[in-house]
C-alpha cells in the first residue's frame, strides 16, 4: 500500500539529533521572518541560510531537487503574471502588456523567499518523523484539533486515495472513459460525493474504535523527549538568524 | 459488586429496540446476556443488525428502548460507558479503522495509556502482548504497511494489551488468508477471556466459541447447538451457503 514517504526523516545529522520540539520552534522563528522580508538582498541572504541548512542535513540531493522543482513550478506561474500586473516603471512592452521593474523585483523576491523557506523547512521539519511530530506539537501546546488533523490526515489520506483508486478502476472496468460530456461530469461528481460519504463513514468508525479503547480527547504518548543545552543553543541560533535577516532587511530599507 | 461468581452476568441487554432514522426497525425486543466463562458465537444474515447490536452494547449507538447492564451497572448515556469500555476489548471488522497510530507500538500502547498506565507500564505491557501474539519485533513497524493478517493480529494486540474482561470480535475472519485465520484460532484457543464472536464463518465459531446464537428478526434466538471441531453447524441451514 502506498503511503506518504518521509525521505528525510531518517539520518544522523545535527538536525536529526536535535529535539523535535527545538526544530519545530526554530523552524517557526526562522521561516516567519524569511517570509516577511521585503528587499532582494535580504532574500538572497535568507536563500544562503536555507542552503547552508540543507547541506549539513545530508539529504539525497536528487530528492531535494525534486521537491524544489515542484515548488518552483508554481513560482513559474508567478513570473507569468506579476511582472505584468505590478504598476511601476516600464522596462519592456509586449503588445498591450507592460513589464515593470517593480514587478520583476517582486517576482524575484518571492522566488528567493520561497526557496529559502522550503529549504529551511526541509532541513528543520523534514527531518522529524511523523510519530515524533504529533507528540512534539502536542507538547508545545499546539491546539489539539490541529495535532489530530495533522496525524489523521497523514494516516488516512492514502486510505482515501485507495478508495478513490478502487472506485475509478471499478468505473473503468465497466467501460467508463472520461470525455468532455455531461455523463463524465456527472460520474465524477458522484465519485467525489461517494468519496466524501466514505470518508465520513470511516471517520465515524475510527472515532468509535478510539472510544472503545478509552479515548477522551487527548493523546498520551510513549515518545520521551530529551531537551538538552544543545537544543537551547539550536533555538537561540535560529532566533538570532531570524532577527539578523530582519535587521538586514530593515537596514536595506533605511529604517535602521 | 455482586457475589455469586458462577452465575455472574457480565453483560445483560434487555428488551432492546432500535431503528435507523428513516429505516425499518433492526432490533425488536432483543435480550442477551453474557455470563462469566461464556464464549458465545452470533450468526445472522446480512443486515440482521449484528454490528448494530455490538455498537449498542458498547454505547456507541443509543437504543430507542431497552436497558444495558455492563458489569452489574445500568448504563444510559455515553459518559457512563467510558469506564465499561476500558474493560471490553472490541475488535473492529476493519483493522484500518482501529489502527491509526504511526507505529505499531504507539497503537498497542494507546489503550493502556488511556487506562491511566504510566508510559513505562504501557510500553512494557504492549511489548509483552506483541510478544505473546508472536509479533515481537513489530514495535516500530508502520501499521498501514502491514498485511491484512498482520493488521488483524496487531488490532487484537491493541485490545488484549488493555487486559479486557470481555472480548468482542466483529467478523474477525473477513478477508483473512487461511494461514492468518489459523493463527487467530490458535491465539483465541489459548485465551480464557469470555467472548462474543460475530461471524459467518461457522467453522471459526466452532473453534473459538462454546455455543452459537442466531440474530434474526431483530432478536437473539437461543441456540442449543454445542459446536465442536469438524462439526457442521447448520443454524442458518435454510440459507444457501458454501463450505470452504
Amino acid at each position: 500500500m502506498a503511503a506518504i514517504s518521509e525521505p528525510f526523516a531518517k539520518g544522523n545529522s545535527i538536525f536529526h539529533r536535535t529535539d523535535p520540539r527545538a526544530r519545530l520552534v526554530s523552524a517557526f522563528l526562522l521561516t516567519v521572518p524569511m517570509a516577511l522580508l521585503t528587499t532582494p538582498w535580504a532574500a538572497w541572504l535568507s536563500l544562503a541560510i536555507g542552503l547552508s541548512l540543507i547541506l549539513p542535513a545530508a539529504y539525497n540531493p536528487g530528492k531535494v531537487l525534486t521537491r524544489l522543482f515542484v515548488v518552483n513550478l508554481f513560482i513559474l506561474f508567478l513570473w507569468l503574471f506579476i511582472p505584468f500586473s505590478t504598476p511601476g516603471q516600464a522596462v519592456y512592452n509586449l503588445g498591450p502588456l507592460t513589464m515593470t521593474r517593480e514587478g520583476l523585483v517582486m517576482a524575484l523576491l518571492l522566488t528567493l523567499k520561497s526557496n529559502a523557506v522550503v529549504l529551511s523547512l526541509m532541513a528543520l521539519l523534514g527531518s522529524i518523523p511523523v510519530q515524533s511530530m504529533g507528540p512534539a506539537m502536542q507538547s508545545l501546546r499546539v491546539p489539539a484539533k490541529l495535532c489530530h488533523l495533522f496525524l489523521f490526515t497523514f494516516r488516512y489520506i492514502f486510505v482515501i486515495r485507495n478508495e478513490y483508486d478502487t472506485m475509478t478502476r471499478a468505473m473503468a472496468a465497466r467501460g467508463f472513459r472520461p470525455r468532455t460530456n455531461v455523463h463524465t461530469y456527472r460520474s465524477y461528481a458522484w465519485l467525489v460525493g461517494m468519496l466524501l460519504v466514505k470518508s465520513w463513514d470511516r471517520a465515524e468508525r475510527v472515532n468509535n474504535a478510539m472510544l472503545c479503547r478509552g479515548f477522551k480527547g487527548r493523546f498520551y504518548t510513549l515518545t520521551d523527549f530529551n531537551f538538552t543545552a544543545g537544543d537551547i543553543f539550536f533555538i537561540t541560533s535560529a532566533a538570532l538568524l531570524g532577527m539578523g535577516i530582519t535587521a538586514y532587511d530593515l537596514l536595506q530599507r533605511g529604517f535602521i | 459488586m455482586s457475589t455469586g461468581m458462577a452465575d455472574k452476568k457480565l453483560i445483560e441487554l434487555t428488551n432492546i429496540h432500535y431503528a435507523y432514522p428513516e429505516g425499518d426497525p433492526v432490533l425488536r425486543g432483543l435480550d442477551f446476556s453474557l455470563h462469566a466463562g461464556d464464549k458465545l458465537g452470533i450468526m445472522g444474515p446480512n443486515g440482521a443488525g449484528k454490528t448494530t447490536f455490538l455498537h449498542i452494547l458498547m454505547g456507541l449507538i443509543k437504543p430507542d428502548k431497552g436497558t444495558i447492564r455492563l458489569f452489574g451497572d445500568t448504563l444510559s448515556d455515553s459518559k457512563d460507558f467510558m469506564a465499561a469500555r476500558l474493560k471490553i476489548g472490541f475488535l473492529f471488522q476493519h483493522s484500518d479503522d482501529q489502527l491509526f497510530c504511526p507505529t505499531v507500538l504507539d497503537d498497542v500502547a494507546f489503550g493502556p495509556l488511556n487506562q491511566g498506565l504510566s508510559r513505562e507500564e504501557a510500553k512494557q505491557i504492549s511489548l509483552e502482548t506483541l510478544d505473546r501474539l508472536g509479533l515481537a519485533g513489530f514495535e516500530s513497524r508502520v501499521p498501514y504497511r502491514l498485511s491484512g493478517g498482520e493488521k488483524k493480529l496487531v488490532a487484537l494486540a491493541t485490545i488484549l494489551a488493555m487486559t479486557p474482561k470481555v472480548l468482542i470480535l466483529d467478523e474477525p475472519t473477513t478477508g483473512l488468508s487461511p494461514e492468518a485465520r489459523h493463527r487467530l484460532v490458535h491465539i483465541l484457543d489459548h485465551l480464557e477471556i469470555p467472548r462474543i464472536v460475530v461471524s459467518h464463518d461457522t467453522d471459526f465459531l466452532a473453534h473459538t466459541t462454546d455455543s452459537i446464537l442466531a440474530l434474526r428478526d431483530g432478536r437473539i434466538k437461543e441456540g442449543t447447538l454445542k459446536p465442536h471441531t469438524h462439526m457442521h453447524v447448520h443454524i442458518e441451514g435454510d440459507i444457501p451457503h458454501d463450505h470452504n
